[in-house]
């Protein structure tokens, strides 16, 4: 017997345990375990209102991480997507107080996250430049010329058409929700089941091997930094229109919240491994953390420390379970 | 013939190994296997990839501890939890990736934590120096100089740094791990001279090979494991070489090379005046569907780069190749692909296998267009594609979706070859096919070249290993330094005349195409 028989693996109940133990079903367990017990101690964190709140809030963050999530399989990082989405939202903003068409001011995030984005991809792709240089360089770029330009003004008056993220799909499901459960569903489908979504893997886990097969790497790279500023350009949207003013900061370390939300959520810092489902898991428990430690009577600056713990926690998990798995 | 054949020699042992157990989670990697090695004396050790030759020499080496067993050096138990521990009980280990400084020159190599050092515990840079002077000395390695810097130098260099420092801590027992799976012949022949020397010196070598050849030229024993098993301790004066391979895969292979003798058709591949600088010059060669051409060459004769340049890795500068007559100009290996050529790379980890990716996934990589269908995947016909290569192939997979990274050497061998033939390829370019890879695995590997070779693909296999070469080749081509030197045809070819036009001996290279 040289080929061990294939046909009983599917049936295999170890097989099913380690469906269970998968990065996303335990992340599923924490999100829903988490508000279980905060809402024994406080019920009122159960309530409707905070919990729509809570992804409301925050889905621009998971939408943000679908793309980072892309960055990282494909062996890349991208630390500029926190200033860019910060540009990208007064972009659509200024457009929009100044009297341009809606669409046009929408569209103008998107188009513009996907040109500044591929533009790094062609440099980290085509000239062979670290993913951190490129875009730690673009990250004060884009900070630094967006304080100058908007000399630190926040924009208002706002028209009340401009606002996406008060958008209600059927009178229920809010907008922002939607797109995040939307971008979330489409990415993880492509990522697993196309040919492009399968060369990501490729290249981020062994780009020689990819080579050879014929798959471009820098085309790839190109590629994903290009969906990339997609997704930031539609995490800018829902940013810019969720409240009433168009701040010229982001908030602090938002890049870091959403590379969080990418390692939390099982992408490998190495590359090659990792799904955008975990990463938007992982977005929503970080916010549902964020919102707990109100509940709870714990100050939200820790929720900082909290997403330190969880980084930590996930990459030792995973490096244990790698040496484990190793050792033979 | 397992303890009968033991061979106790006379004196206590300077490293004895007794009946080591050590079990990975789901493996039982070695389950009581015991060897010695005398002072001055070189003791193979052999067996298929997994083995457990390297969770063995591990263990000696302090990297992990058995879970039963003991080592005794000089007669007394050492413990050894850590590396550290088997450094200072005198043993060293080099391991096939060399792990030097490149950016350090080879007197802080050799001295990297445990330099000599002077007043206040600073460095002392001079006796550093001298000691390395004294070291290339007895060794009588006079190409080397203390201060040159280790990335420039060639791999038995590096290596050489290797056993130098290994020496400059004393070490009495020395493991070397397949030292000479990087090197040209000529490294090899003065590796073995320096084994020599510390032969005489009293070291005791531990020698791991798949070179059944190299064992006979240097070992005085040889230990056979199988399956985490001692099969046989035996003087090598006492075996024959199609003794050790039935020990170690535990039957006897009919032939190691199954060259079966096919129709060959028209050409395939055809190659006119082909240069890339500095290592293809002026190539001109034909593979024909069904034939075997093999190219042999010292490491380092061009024979790799002359396969990325037809494979479009690094385009050609001039010249002309065709494909079944037509001319091409292939720019990208996405081209060769797409022209039906496919490559096999010489180094699997690094350029042939997504690690992390599963079974299915390497087996579908380089025929995704064949299972994919408006750029989505097909996971039916992907599963269907990977399965029947698995079978194919006799993957030892726990299933399509077990992680490519955690099988064996030969197995991750099968699975880039594997994944090469799901894309229906005429040319098939193989580098170093078997290299590293177990006796059995290679077999397998032979007995797939000739059934394709029979189905009309043309292959062009560039081998290291003259008996690879000799046994699966139609023809041969030997590349010496960018050029094609010699061409033999299947019955005139020795192993001889080969060397000689490898080494550019001129009596031989007359027959030069």
């Amino acid at each position: 017997m040289t080929a061990v028989t294939l046909a009983g693996a599917e049936a295999d109940p170890r097989r099913r345990l380690k469906v269970l133990a998968s990065q996303e079903a335990l992340l599923a367990i924490a999100v829903i375990g988490l508000a279980v017990a905060v809402g024994l101690y406080n019920p009122r964190f159960l309530a409707a209102r905070n919990l729509s709140d809570v992804l409301l809030g925050n889905a621009y963050i998971a939408v943000a991480a679908v793309g980072m999530s892309m960055v990282i399989v494909s062996g890349n990082i991208d630390i500029s997507v926190g200033a860019l989405i910060g540009v990208l939202a007064t972009i659509s903003g200024t457009l929009a107080v100044n009297g341009a068409p809606i669409v046009i001011a929408w569209l103008a995030a998107l188009v513009a996250g996907v040109l500044v984005m591929a533009l790094q991809g062609v440099i980290i792709a085509y000239l062979r430049i670290p993913a951190i240089v490129v875009t730690l360089g673009m990250l004060s770029i884009l900070k630094g010329g967006l304080i100058s330009v908007t000399g630190g003004k926040w924009i208002t008056d706002l028209p009340d058409s401009f606002h996406l993220a008060d958008i209600e799909l059927s009178g229920v499901l809010p907008f922002p929700v939607f797109l995040m459960i939307l971008v979330t569903v489409l990415a993880a489908l492509w990522m697993r089941y196309s040919a492009s979504g399968r060369a990501i893997y490729a290249v981020g886990g062994n780009a020689e091997a990819a080579r050879l097969c014929g798959i471009s790497q820098p085309r790839t790279i190109v590629m994903v930094f290009a969906l990339h500023g997609l997704f930031a350009g539609a995490a800018a949207l829902l940013y810019a229109t969720q409240l009433r003013v168009i701040q010229s900061t982001v908030p602090p370390n938002l890049e870091l919240t959403i590379i969080t939300a990418s390692v939390v959520g099982g992408v490998s810092i190495l590359g090659g491994v990792g799904t955008v489902a975990g990463s938007t898991l992982a977005a929503v428990l970080i916010a549902e953390i964020a919102s707990a430690l109100v509940f709870i009577d714990v100050s939200p600056y820790w929720i900082r420390a909290v997403q330190g713990v969880l980084i930590l926690v996930t990459v030792i998990a995973d490096i244990l379970r790698r040496r484990r798995m190793a050792g033979a | 013939m397992t303890a009968s054949a033991h061979y106790a020699p006379p004196t206590t042992p300077l490293l004895s190994v007794r009946a080591i157990e050590k079990s990975f989670p789901g493996v039982r990697a070695l389950s009581g296997v015991s060897f010695d090695a005398a002072r001055g004396e070189v003791h193979a050790l052999l067996g298929e990839n997994g083995a457990g030759k390297s969770t063995l020499i591990k263990i000696v080496s302090g990297v992990f501890p058995p879970d039963r067993g003991e080592v005794l050096v000089g007669g007394k138990a050492v413990d050894l939890a850590r590396p550290d521990d088997a450094r200072r009980a005198g043993i060293a280990t080099i391991y096939q990736e060399l792990l030097l400084f490149p950016e350090l020159t080879v007197a802080e190599n050799i001295f990297m934590g445990h330099a000599p050092r002077a007043g206040l515990r600073r460095i002392d840079w001079r006796a550093m120096r001298e000691k390395t002077n004294a070291l290339l000395a007895s060794l009588e390695i006079h190409d080397l100089e203390a201060e040159r810097v280790v990335g420039t130098l060639s791999v038995g260099n590096r290596q050489r740094v290797e056993i130098l420092r290994a020496l400059s801590q004393d070490a009495r027992i020395l493991i070397m791990d397949e030292p000479t799976a990087a090197l040209t012949e000529y490294d090899v022949t003065r590796l073995f001279d320096i084994v020599r020397k510390l032969k005489a010196r009293g070291v005791a070598v531990i020698y791991i090979s798949h070179r059944l050849d190299e064992i006979f030229a240097i070992a005085d024993r040889v230990t056979v494991l199988r399956d985490g098993a001692h099969v046989a301790t035996k003087r090598v004066a006492d075996t024959d070489a199609a003794e050790l391979v039935q020990l170690m895969v535990g039957r006897r292979i009919e032939s190691l090379f199954p060259k079966i003798t096919v129709p060959i058709g028209k050409p395939v591949l055809e190659v006119k005046d082909l240069e890339r600088r500095p290592l293809t010059r002026s190539i001109s060669l034909t593979v024909r569907a069904g034939e075997i051409v093999g190219l042999a060459g010292l490491v380092g004769s061009g024979r790799s780069e002359l396969a990325q340049t037809i494979f479009g890795v690094t385009p050609a500068d001039g010249g002309e190749i065709r494909i079944a007559g037509q001319k091409v100009d292939i720019r990208s290996p996405a081209q060769a692909r797409s022209l039906g050529l496919a490559y096999v790379p010489e180094d699997r980890g690094t350029q042939g296998l997504v690690r992390p990716m599963t079974v299915r996934e390497n087996f579908s990589l380089a025929a995704l267009g064949k299972v994919a269908f408006g750029g989505f995947i097909d996971r039916g016909a992907e599963r269907k594609l990977a399965g029947d290569g698995v079978k194919r192939f006799a993957v030892k997979a726990s299933s399509l979706e077990q992680t490519a990274g955690k099988l064996s050497g030969g197995n991750q061998q099968k699975i880039v070859l594997g994944k090469w033939l799901a894309n229906g390829p005429k040319l098939l370019i193989l580098d170093e096919p078997t290299r590293g890879i177990d006796v059995g695995a290679k077999a397998e590997i032979h007995r797939l070249m000739g059934e394709l070779a029979a189905q009309g693909l043309a292959i062009l296999m560039i081998s290291s290993e003259l008996p690879e070469v000799l046994g699966m080749s139609d023809r041969i081509l030997v590349m010496r330094e960018g050029r094609i030197v010699a061409e033999f045809s299947h019955e005139e070819a020795t192993q001889e005349s080969i060397g000689a036009a490898m080494m550019g001996s001129h009596e031989n290279a007359e027959k030069a195409a």
